[in-house]
């Protein structure tokens, strides 16, 4: 057990290490050229604002000379003359990265102004689990009692209406239902704000009322869509647990059907349905890029698109990072509860 | 199911190959070029809402098959274009333009003027072309806003008994005469070349009245035509979505197969990449790929197989650990088959149904993944797709303005055809586990 554990830590170690590495490999030029352009920007504007540095200089060529030097000794400061691919640079960042220390956004700022990729990531990570892990929960309770409920009745009216149900609602992307919803309830009947973010400041009373009621139309969104397909899976796996044998010879003994469903079948059809919820659970950490985007909440997938939009590559790797840890530990947990609830896929050695 | 799945998907394929030869592929590249589509309205609706209306919302029609007529005498020779406009809304239409292109020498007068169905003959505009010596051809436009049309009307105020201070052209020349109000009926618009020269033509003469409603599907805030872009959007769906899933379900069972057939280390090592590719978050990634890289639709296309064949590999490895302990598998091995061919040959048919309901069932996905990165404005600017429709309609803001035509039926097509492989891919799915039907 214990060598398993350690050999799993080390794998994710690895996956995770990997794939910050592909991340930076992705973005660490591109960021490198704004930087360089940002740079020369800096020193033109700085001599433009200074007349005298440019009336100290006899000839153009001098004074060209000077503002190269200038922009090279910044290059050299940050240590952008090395390229992004050099051992010594992505040697510092991903040291940096194992310590924790993901220094600070290079555009990006927290609501309160503080620059730290920390403080803009615990800022965003709590508004993203208020909406899309209160969602998921919402999502599995109605899915795994609606899933059992048609499982017990396969072929009836509700069993097809749920099945159907399901299919059509997968089908759908949750960002356009997301906009249909805006215009119906946000701007044809004036139930609900259409911008998911309240405006009043974090420091007022009323702020978590006005946050709730600024909340309700995304959520209402998210679990209207998913909880189909999760009633969906439930069925599917309860209906192979109903045909089992164990199972038949309860009926027979003259157990209620109730009883068997909600107890016997429900705990047989534990592992699959733990690990999607341990999956989606962490998945939902990461907001979703676009449904953030069209209620304008301001969460990890929105923190997640700005960085990427203006290649802000301290704040992409910390949250590239904090998402796949949080999806390693969870499938980690997952595979571990498999085992628990499940003693066949256990393995001794 | 099955059946409602593959009769919406020949629909679409008979809408997309409809689209490819009915609609000039040059018309979806221009798509985002606005000169290509001056002559539509802004924000229309779709025309046919007027059968349920009984205030019919005025249709933007474009006239151009004028009654072309020739009169010379003497010296001076006629050339006049009629354009017959039934007029028949309770709304003033938006504006008017004519748009022409003359071929004339010398200096000729263009006359626009119009017989309302009251029988008042106003004059709207007198100029003359500029002048050239040689033969030249003269294209213009003249838009019912120009000033010298509201001067021409301000001068024949007497016909009417209201004030015209702040009234468009439009409203003056399409009103009742004792009240402001649109009057119904047949107009005649004319339009008179007076030359010396008997050589003058126009061609390419149209008049288009600016209305709110526009043909089947409306159009945007751009002036394009919705119909067209959502015609165009369907082969696209269908090859984004055909081509990802079935790309990387062909690679993932490759992939899956070889790992579980070797197994040991090869296994080990192939199923560790494996699992850096499901960690990485996917669609970040496809967001940093389509910005750094490239956001051409092909690109895009393969960005979408790197992420899609990650599942379908797992699967199909468990199911090939299972397949090659069977004895024909064993058999073949110890009469010496290559194990190319004991893959392809033994391994790979096994898991053929199990293939065609994943390809069914990950096209949705994949179709959605592009919509939702268009949406985001990382789409393929040269292909009108749907996402892209719903992008645009999000930056200028029709759910406030309440254009539902511009954001419901990008968003219907884009279920309908994830719906279609839905169903096909669940029949596959009851065919293969017959346990779920039960």
């Amino acid at each position: 057990m214990k060598k398993y554990v350690a050999t799993r830590i080390i794998t994710m170690f690895g996956v995770l290490m990997i794939t910050l590495l592909i991340t930076i490999a992705l973005v660490g030029s591109n960021m490198d050229t704004i930087l360089k352009q940002g740079i020369v920007f800096q020193v033109r504007s700085e001599i433009t604002e200074n007349p005298s540095i440019a009336e100290s200089f006899s000839s153009v060529e001098e004074f060209e000379g000077f503002i190269q030097t200038q922009i090279n000794q910044r290059i050299q400061i940050l240590g952008l003359d090395e390229p992004w691919y050099s051992p010594q640079r992505i040697g510092v960042t991903m040291y940096k990265i194992i310590l924790l220390d993901f220094g600070h956004a290079t555009f990006l700022t927290s609501d309160e102004g503080s620059s730290d990729v920390k403080d803009i990531l615990f800022e965003k990570l709590p508004r993203t689990v208020l909406l899309f892990t209160t969602a998921t929960i919402i999502i599995s309770i109605i899915g795994i009692f609606l899933g059992a409920f048609s499982s017990s009745k396969v072929g009836s009216g509700i069993d097809r209406i749920t099945s159907s149900f399901a299919i059509i609602s997968s089908s759908f992307p949750v960002w356009w239902i997301g906009m249909l919803m805006i215009f119906l309830f946000a701007f044809t009947w004036q139930v609900f704000p259409p911008r998911a973010t309240p405006d009043i400041p974090s420091s007022d009373p009323e702020y978590i009322g006005s946050l709730l009621y600024h909340m309700a139309l995304p959520l209402i969104t998210i679990v209207m869509i998913g909880f189909g397909s999760w009633a969906y899976l439930v069925r599917n796996f309860m209906v192979g647990i109903m045909q089992e044998d164990f199972i038949i010879a309860k009926k027979t003994i003259g157990i209620t059907q109730k009883k068997i469903i909600y107890t016997h079948a429900l705990k047989n059809a534990a592992p699959p349905i733990v690990t999607i919820l341990a999956l989606s659970l962490s998945g939902s950490l990461g907001g979703a890029i676009i449904t953030e985007a069209v209620f304008d909440w301001p969460g990890m997938g929105r923190l997640y698109f700005e960085a990427i939009t203006v290649m802000d590559l301290p704040v992409i790797i910390g949250a590239t990072y904090l998402l796949t840890v949080f999806f390693l530990i969870s499938i980690f947990i997952a595979d571990l509860l498999y085992g628990y609830f499940d003693p066949r896929v256990r393995t001794d050695n | 199911m099955g059946i409602a799945g593959i009769v919406i998907l020949l629909t679409l394929g008979i809408v997309s190959i409809i689209a490819i030869i009915a609609i000039p592929i040059e018309t979806f590249q221009e798509w985002n070029n606005p000169s290509n589509w001056i002559e539509n309205p802004k924000v229309a609706i779709p025309i046919w809402i007027n059968i349920f209306l009984s205030e019919k919302i005025p249709e933007h029609k474009i006239l151009n098959e004028p009654n072309i007529k020739k009169i010379t005498s003497e010296e001076i020779e006629l050339i006049s274009h009629q354009f017959g406009l039934n007029f028949d809304y309770v709304d003033f239409p938006n504006d008017f333009i004519y748009e022409f292109s003359s071929e004339y020498s010398g200096n000729p007068l263009l006359q626009m003027s119009v017989i309302r169905p009251d029988g008042v003959k106003l004059n709207l505009l007198t100029t003359a072309l500029p002048y050239s010596n040689e033969k030249t051809v003269h294209s213009e436009r003249i838009f019912s806003t120009e000033q010298a049309i509201k001067k021409n009307l301000s001068l024949q105020s007497e016909n009417f008994e209201f004030e015209f201070k702040r009234l468009s052209a439009e409203d003056i020349v399409f009103s009742k005469t004792h009240v402001n109000e649109p009057l119904k009926g047949d107009y005649i618009f004319l339009i008179d070349l007076y030359g010396i020269n008997s050589e003058n033509r126009i061609y390419e003469s149209k008049l288009i009245v600016g209305g709110k409603a526009f043909g089947i599907m409306g159009t945007d805030e751009l002036r394009r035509d919705l119909a067209i872009g959502l015609l165009w959007g369907t082969p696209l769906a269908l090859f984004i979505g055909l081509a990802v899933s079935i790309a990387s379900v062909v690679a993932g069972l490759l992939y899956g197969v070889y790992a579980g057939y070797k197994g040991k280390k090869t296994d080990e090592v192939m199923m560790r990449f494996n699992d850096v590719i499901y960690a990485l978050p996917a669609l970040p990634f496809l967001i940093i790929l389509s910005v750094t890289i490239s956001n051409s639709i092909f690109v895009m296309v393969g960005f979408l197989m790197v992420f899609g064949w990650v599942g379908i590999a797992k699967v199909s490895r468990s199911m090939s650990l299972q397949i090659k302990t069977r004895g024909y598998v064993d058999a073949a091995n110890m009469m010496g088959q290559k194990d190319s061919k004991i893959i392809l040959k033994h391994i790979v048919p096994q898991l053929l149904p199990y293939a065609f309901a994943s390809i069914a069932i990950s096209v949705p996905a994949a179709i959605t993944t592009e919509a939702g990165l268009s949406f985001l404005g990382l789409g393929d600017p040269t292909f009108p797709t749907w996402g892209q429709i719903l992008h645009d309609a999000n930056t200028f803001g029709a759910a406030a303005r309440g254009m539902w035509w511009w954001i419901m039926p990008p968003g219907v097509m884009i279920a309908i055809t994830g719906l279609a492989f839905v169903f096909i891919g669940n029949a596959l799915d009851a065919i293969i586990n017959p346990k779920l039907k039960r």
